[in-house]
This record gives C-alpha cells, structure tokens and sequence, in this order.
C-alpha cells in the first residue's frame, strides 16, 4: 500500500485528496494542516463579515470528508523540514510522516512591510484565514474605523466585508489606482466608484510613512486616525520547505505541467507554486482557487500513478464589489507588444478584449459578465480567431461566434 | 428513473426543428418557480430560465449544462457550493454566494445569476417538481430531446 502526504489543508490539498483516489481508493494518505480547521473556503471569509454565509456553510467539503477518503489529518501540526534521505516530513512536535510521494500545498502568507512603528498598533490583524477574521470581527464596533493597507483583491473584499458593520474604512494603496495587478486605469476607476458609492474612502498612491499608536503619517504629508489596521499589502508563497530541501524555487515552487516539482517524488500546487501561464508564455505565480483545486487535482492523480496533465492555466478572477462584477482573464499585451485591443463601454461597464498572434490572450468586463466563460474557454484553447466569427465574438460571448459545425459538435451533435 | 438513466441522459438541442420560440425559457423559468401556475409564476415579471436560446447564422438552438465529465464549474467553485452527483452537476444554492467564478469558467455560458444574485444552473429538473426536464417536455417541435448520447466535444 502507498503512503502519501500532503502538507497543507487548503483547496489543494482537497483536490489532491480528491485526485489520488480517482486512481488509488486503498492508500495512505496523512495531511498536515496548520490551521486547526477542516479544509473551507478561505475567499468566503468577506462574506462572512457581511453575513452572506456562515462558518459551517464555508465549509469546502462535506464534515466527512477526511474519513469518507480515508484520510488522516494532522491539525495544528506544521511541517519543518523534509527529508529527502528517509523519505520523511519532519512535523514541529518532532514526529516524522513517511510518504511514498508527497504534495506540498503550504499555501501562502501575508507580506507585512516593516513600517516604522507598527509595533505600537495595539490592534492589526492580517486578512488570510478564518482565524484572521474572527478577531478582526471581535475587535472592531460598529463606531470603529478601520484602516486598510493595500487596495488589492484582499484589502478591498475586506472592506466590503466591513462596509455595513463599522463607522469608517480608508483604505490606502502604494498603486495609484484599485485592484492595480489585474485592472488598468479606467476600468480600476469603475470599480473604486461603486466601492466610495459604499462609504470606502481611499488614499491612493500614498503609504505610510509611520505609525503612533492609532495614527499614522504618509508620505503625503496626510494622516489617518484609526482603531483598527488591517494589513493586507500582499502574499508571499511558502516555499522554504522545498527550498531547503535544495528544489528549485523562484517566487513559488517551480512546478510543470505534472505538478512535479524539481525534487523526485515531491509535487506541489495551489498559492505556493509557480508554473506555466499559457496566456503570457511564461511561469507565473497563479495564486487562484480554481488553479489551487486544478493542481491539486493533477497532482494527485500523478501521485498514486495515473497520468494527469495541468497545461492550461491562466490567470482568472472574477469579482464584484456591492453588486457590480469585474471578470479578468488572460494576459493583457499592448499595441507596443505586437496585442490588438478591442473595447466597448458604458457608464457602468466595460469590455475590453485583447487579442495577439491571432488569438484571445485576455480580457476585461465590468458591469455585464454574463457568458464570460466562453472567453475564457477560447483563452485557454488558444482557439485561433480564424475559426470564429470575430465580429459575433466581439458583440457577446456566445456559442454563435462558432462557426455552426463546431458549435453543433461542442453542444453534442445529432444522432 | 433508473439511477444509470439519470446518469447518462442530458438535454440536447436539434437546431433542425428548432423555431427559437423561447418557450423552453418559460418553461423552465416556471418549473424551477416553486409555484404551480404559469400565469402567475411569469407574468409581467423578469424570467430566470437555465437554458437561453442562441442563433447562429439564422440557425436558431437552445443551450443548458451539458453535465460535462470534467466540470471547470466544479473544480473552480470557490464556496464548494457546486458539485458533480449521479451524472448531475448540481448547485447547493444555500452554500453559493453569487462570486460567480463559474460563469467565468463555463465554456458554454451555461450557467447565470439567478433572482436573488445566486447562480443558478440546469439540474435536469431533478430537483422539482417535475421529475425530467421542463424544456423538453414542453418543446412544440421536438427540438429538444432527453436522451443519452456520450460526451460532447
């Protein structure tokens, strides 16, 4: 019988679980999760804040899941080490999990800048986990203000989260503009007006320059009185393991297209990794749930000796502030870069399409988003744009920008 | 049913006999309405249906979830609010809260927002009243059909 670990307990790990018995319904598999929950669905956590769900409903797998998989999980057990000799994971209580094949998914960690003076904020919470969140939901009131540091995916959910339950939210962000790592100007405007139409405030291209307690002082010459910080600046994969044990580690776990990394026998996925994003030709940290549980998946299936390929992974997101969606996939080239640019827009919404070499590398859409998967299906196809209707596809995702052969054999035929 | 019948079967579209009447988007809209009259479950209201009619090129067909063996809906469902049973991909729409990562991974636009901003999908009826899709019972030309046929493309 087989032995395998996974480190991590996130949606990678699930996929992974998930994956390994598609192949093997027999072996051993041992999870070391640090968190001292079963696998939910960390994105939720905004959610919960708002009160669109609850801790049991974010749950990501049925209670059963573990035993249902046969599955032993660790909890509040982290991985120190690897041992690549003895085929072993050292744990932090200096017990030792043997593994045939092992899967890293350790996931990522918050990046705190060292501002001067942060020491002395009684009351500063990172936005990662549930834990994260329960004592950022204990700590604020409903006269509280709340500051944010970062203007990304995580500082702004955040703020959502907030709106309704605090007297105040600024929210400051070295970028000049929202959501900077997957919106350009105009389209960031859009989303950061309905988000001040909620009573976010926000303080762009300005940092902090130090903190005294409550009040900080940015490099603007502006400061912020606040009772609650919020430091969601960014993450960094958690690499060390793998580093340490001498595999090769860029940004994120180098991992191909089997989820292998460089070490035998020890595969990697979810935010911890780093690989190939077909839309920009290069390996990239994706750090996304879909491509978490994707990998996860892959790596599994591998690990208990099927054969499952991971080969076309884009960046993709898809998300709304107090009702209005932004969809983003792909990568985005400039005219500069040999891309073409198509754009439609409204007052409230936004297309924009980006082709180059003859197919959809990305696209952007604000407002109206119904449909957007089959943009996104043509991206990672790299269906050439020779085999559509380009002028269709340009109007409305729809099956109708297929020619009618392909669209009759994609919705399956006639008898 | 037969529980192997239930895992087989999907909806598929004949454009042939197809007239892009839309009524399998009233039908549908009113057997997933909880309510048992037509009149009074749509009229002069929006419609959610789960299946939308395309055309293409004056060829006119109707499009819901094709169930599909490997679904990206399910893999990339960040509130484990979608999952694959029996065949069916169904959605728990205590669990969804409307981020709507499926629609942007469906390569069918196959699924969209429902009434109270969570997703909503084609569950073959399974789920209501009915017991077998509305759609196709309710299509005057025949031009949708239930039946099992192996994967898409």
């Amino acid at each position: 019988m087989k032995n395998f670990c996974i480190i991590g307990n996130g949606v990678a790990a699930a996929g992974c679980i998930e994956g390994i018995r598609s192949v093997d319904k027999t072996a051993k598999i041992t999870v070391v999760s640090a968190e001292n929950h079963a696998v939910y669905c960390r994105p939720l956590i905004s959610y919960y804040l708002e009160g669109k769900t609850t801790l049991q409903k974010m749950h990501y797998r049925p209670d059963d899941f573990y035993e249902a998989n046969g599955c032993i999980c660790l909890y509040g057990r982290q991985a120190v080490k690897i041992d690549k000799e003895h085929s072993c994971v050292l744990l932090d209580d200096n017990t030792k999990v043997a593994y045939d094949s092992l899967c890293i998914a350790t996931g990522s960690s918050p990046f705190v800048p060292p501002f001067a003076g942060l020491d002395t904020v009684a009351n500063k919470f990172s936005f990662m986990t549930i834990d994260d969140t329960l004592a950022l939901e204990k700590a604020i009131t409903k006269d509280s203000k709340v500051f944010i540091i970062g203007a990304g995916l995580i500082g702004l959910k955040c703020a959502e989260g907030l709106a309704g339950r605090v007297s105040e939210i600024t929210v400051c962000d070295l970028a000049d503009r929202v959501l900077s790592s997957i919106l350009d100007g105009d389209c960031a405007a859009l989303m950061q007006k309905r988000l001040e139409q909620h009573g976010v405030q926000f303080m762009l291209g300005d940092s902090v320059e130090h903190f005294d307690g409550n009040h900080a002082a940015m490099k603007s010459g502006a400061a912020v009185d606040f009772d609650v910080l919020v430091l969601a600046v960014g993450v960094r994969p958690n690499t060390s393991l793998l580093k340490d044990a001498g595999g090769e580690v860029n940004r994120g776990i180098i991992v191909n297209d089997n989820m292998e990394t460089s070490l035998e026998g020890i595969y990697a996925a979810g935010d911890c990794t780093e690989g190939n994003d077909i839309s920009a030709g290069r390996k990239r940290v994706l750090a996304i749930l879909p491509n978490a549980y994707m990998q996860g998946h892959c790596a599994g299936v591998n690990m208990a000796g099927g054969a499952a390929v991971f080969d076309n992974a884009i960046p993709m997101n898809s998300i709304g502030f107090f009702g209005l969606h932004a969809m983003t996939a792909g990568s985005y080239f400039t005219e500069e870069d040999g891309g073409e640019l198509y754009e439609e827009r409204e007052a409230n919404s936004i297309k924009r399409l980006y082709m180059k070499d003859g197919v959809l590398t990305g696209y952007i859409m604000i407002g109206n988003v119904d449909r957007a998967g089959i943009y996104t299906a043509l991206i990672r196809e790299k269906t050439p744009l020779r085999d559509v209707k380009l002028d269709v596809l340009k109007k409305n995702p729809t099956l109708a920008l297929f020619f009618p052969e392909t669209c009759r054999k994609k919705l399956g035929g006639l008898i | 049913m037969r529980e192997s019948d239930i895992k087989m079967k999907r909806v598929y579209a004949d454009e042939k006999w197809c007239l892009g009447c839309h009524l399998c988007e009233y039908n549908c809209a009113f057997a997933n309405s909880g309510q048992d009259n037509m009149v009074r479950a749509l009229k002069d209201k929006p419609i959610y249906p789960r299946i939308h009619v395309e055309e293409n090129d004056n060829i006119t067909y109707a499009v819901s979830c094709r169930h599909c063996e490997d679904p990206i809906c399910v893999k990339s469902c960040i509130s484990g609010a979608l999952s694959k049973q029996d065949g069916v991909v169904k959605i728990d729409r205590e669990k969804c809260i409307g981020c709507l990562t499926c629609i942007l991974v469906c390569p069918y636009g196959a699924l969209s927002q429902g009434e109270a901003g969570v997703v909503q999908k084609c569950e073959l009826c399974l789920e209501n009243a009915c017991g077998a899709p509305a759609c196709v019972a309710g299509c005057p030309n025949r031009a949708l059909v239930y039946e099992e046929r192996g994967e898409a493309e």
